[in-house]
């Protein structure tokens, strides 16, 4: 019985869970469309959210690209393939890696930081006070978190996809000798237009995930210090988690049918 | 809804969880006065205001703000009740990312189409009436305690709303700042429409300022009336909270 009792629990918090992050998504969504936006603090988190996180993007993307390329290099000269190397690495890193780690490196940043602070303005009654005052949680503290990282994190991916390249082209000429010219002309002939453009699109989901799960988790921290730690934990992993999910569905809707 | 009650708690039940809060539960607000809830630590008190603000919503019973019953509306509607009622929050809850003049500022901003100039010309005057127009610039976090109650009584003010609510306004306050803000709720009144409800556990202040005093009691409001009728009450419940004796109903 206990059991049944606890899975009864479980299944209506996951519910919960699910009907508030929609409802937190909807009310949002209503604000931007309705076009309800504080530019000057949209600016802001803009800068923090995402212009703060360039170096460790810049990190996460060079390394990421460089160890492709090590991986990859020598034995594709090995076998006469030395000319594919560059698409290689592009391919992975604008389909997939660029997006995919991007969005994992902000939601670690930027989930974290925007959880911590609705969640410590719950605990101490900010966002009661804004209540009060009539003013809408979504629209004060989420819709400009949202609106931008949703035009913070395809920057940040085109940025690393471009480090993550250059990486794995220094590399491929230091430990391979593959020319820095056959290296751009195999990721030129490779990588097209609809795969940056795919990758990016990603990119807009995963904002919005980084985010909403962010926000939400700080909306519904109860508790003191202790509550808000566990709603930063929460905002992080539920991100990445819900990321990965995302990448892996997207992936097979815009690259499924044609590899 | 009886003439010149501008809000009312109308048999209400609120539990959180197992612990039932408020069980059958009636408290009338007179336009025009002071009325003050006294009762025991957790009674129930803040709880009354967030009912009548709208932040917490009844299991049963209705909450009417100006005939209207708040307990069902949509949280668009609920907004504009909640701008005609200002909430001074027991540990003022300003934006800690906000200098005390942007915080007074907030709800012009966000609700009204003032000019900036208008906005900060009303600030400055909200702030001037409780002492505090030299911390425009400040941060909360550069405040002392007395000064956040008095900000936040700032931001309370600065609409003009039609009802006041104050949290525990001198609670943790020296006496000298509990005798400063009480007298400052009574001069406050006439920027709200002369209406205010105060939690307190003051009596001094509560005598002081009160028009009038309800007493909540395990969940339910056992003394309601003009402050002189409630402190003359031989409700020994009454009589042994206001002498903050040990010896008599209420359990300890």
């Amino acid at each position: 019985m206990k059991v049944l009792e606890r899975v009864g629990r479980r299944t209506q918090d996951f519910f919960e869970y699910a009907g508030g992050l929609t409802l937190l998504s909807g009310t949002s969504a209503g604000f931007l469309v309705r076009l309800r936006v504080r530019t000057a603090e949209t600016i802001s988190q803009a800068y923090l959210l995402g212009f703060q996180s360039l170096t460790i993007v810049a990190l996460t993307s060079l390394f990421t690209g460089m160890v492709i390329s090590l991986e990859s290099a020598v034995q594709a000269v090995q076998y006469g393939f030395g000319n594919v190397v560059g698409g290689a690495v592009a391919y992975a890193s604008v389909r997939e890696l660029g997006p995919m780690l991007t969005g994992i490196v902000v939601a670690g940043r930027a989930g974290s930081s925007i959880a911590a602070e609705i969640g410590s303005m719950v605990v101490t009654e900010q966002i009661e006070a804004l209540k009060s005052m009539g003013i809408e949680p979504a629209r004060y503290l989420v819709v400009p978190r949202l609106l931008a990282l949703l035009v913070m994190l395809p920057l940040l991916t085109i940025f690393a996809d471009v480090v993550s390249v250059l990486g794995g082209m220094w590399v491929a000429q230091a430990y391979a000798h593959i020319s820095y010219q056959d290296f751009i002309t195999s990721v030129r002939t490779t990588i097209g237009m609809n795969d940056i453009v795919k990758g990016l699109l990603k990119t807009f989901v995963f904002a919005a995930i980084i985010v909403l799960v962010a926000a939400y988790q700080g909306l519904r921290t109860r508790g003191g210090a202790a509550g808000v730690g566990k709603s930063v934990t929460g905002a992080v992993v539920i991100a990445m988690i819900l990321i990965f999910v995302a990448n892996f569905a997207l992936s097979f809707l815009f690259f499924g049918s044609n590899g | 809804m009886a003439d010149g009650v501008i809000a009312r708690l109308d048999d209400v039940r609120l539990a959180f969880g197992e612990r039932v809060v408020l069980e059958h539960c009636t408290l009338p607000i007179v336009e025009g006065a002071i009325t003050c809830i006294i009762g025991l630590s957790g009674a129930g008190k803040s709880t009354i205001l967030r009912l009548i603000d709208g932040l917490t919503k009844p299991d049963d019973g209705h909450v009417y703000v100006r005939d209207r019953d708040i307990c069902h509306m949509r949280e668009t509607e609920l907004n504009d009740v909640r701008r005609s009622i200002s909430l001074s929050f027991q540990f003022a809850a300003l934006l800690d990312s906000l200098t005390l003049g942007d915080n007074v500022a907030l709800p012009l901003r966000e609700n009204t189409p003032m000019p900036e100039a208008e906005v900060r010309k009303v600030v400055v005057e909200s702030l001037e009436s409780v002492g505090l127009a030299y911390a425009y610039d400040n941060l909360p976090a550069e405040l002392s305690g007395g000064m956040l109650k008095r900000g936040g009584f700032a931001r309370a003010i600065v609409t003009s709303p039609q009802l006041i609510l104050y949290d525990e306004p001198t609670t943790g306050l020296d006496p000298i700042s509990v005798h400063l803000i009480t007298g400052m709720i009574m001069r406050l009144r006439e920027r709200a429409n002369g209406t205010a409800v105060v939690t307190s556990h003051d009596l001094p202040s509560i005598y002081m300022m009160a028009d009038y005093m309800a007493m909540l009691f395990e969940g339910a409001i056992i003394a309601y009336g003009p402050s002189e009728e409630v402190r003359r009450s031989e409700n020994p419940i009454v009589q042994q909270f206001l002498e903050g004796s040990d010896v008599g109903p209420i359990p300890i």
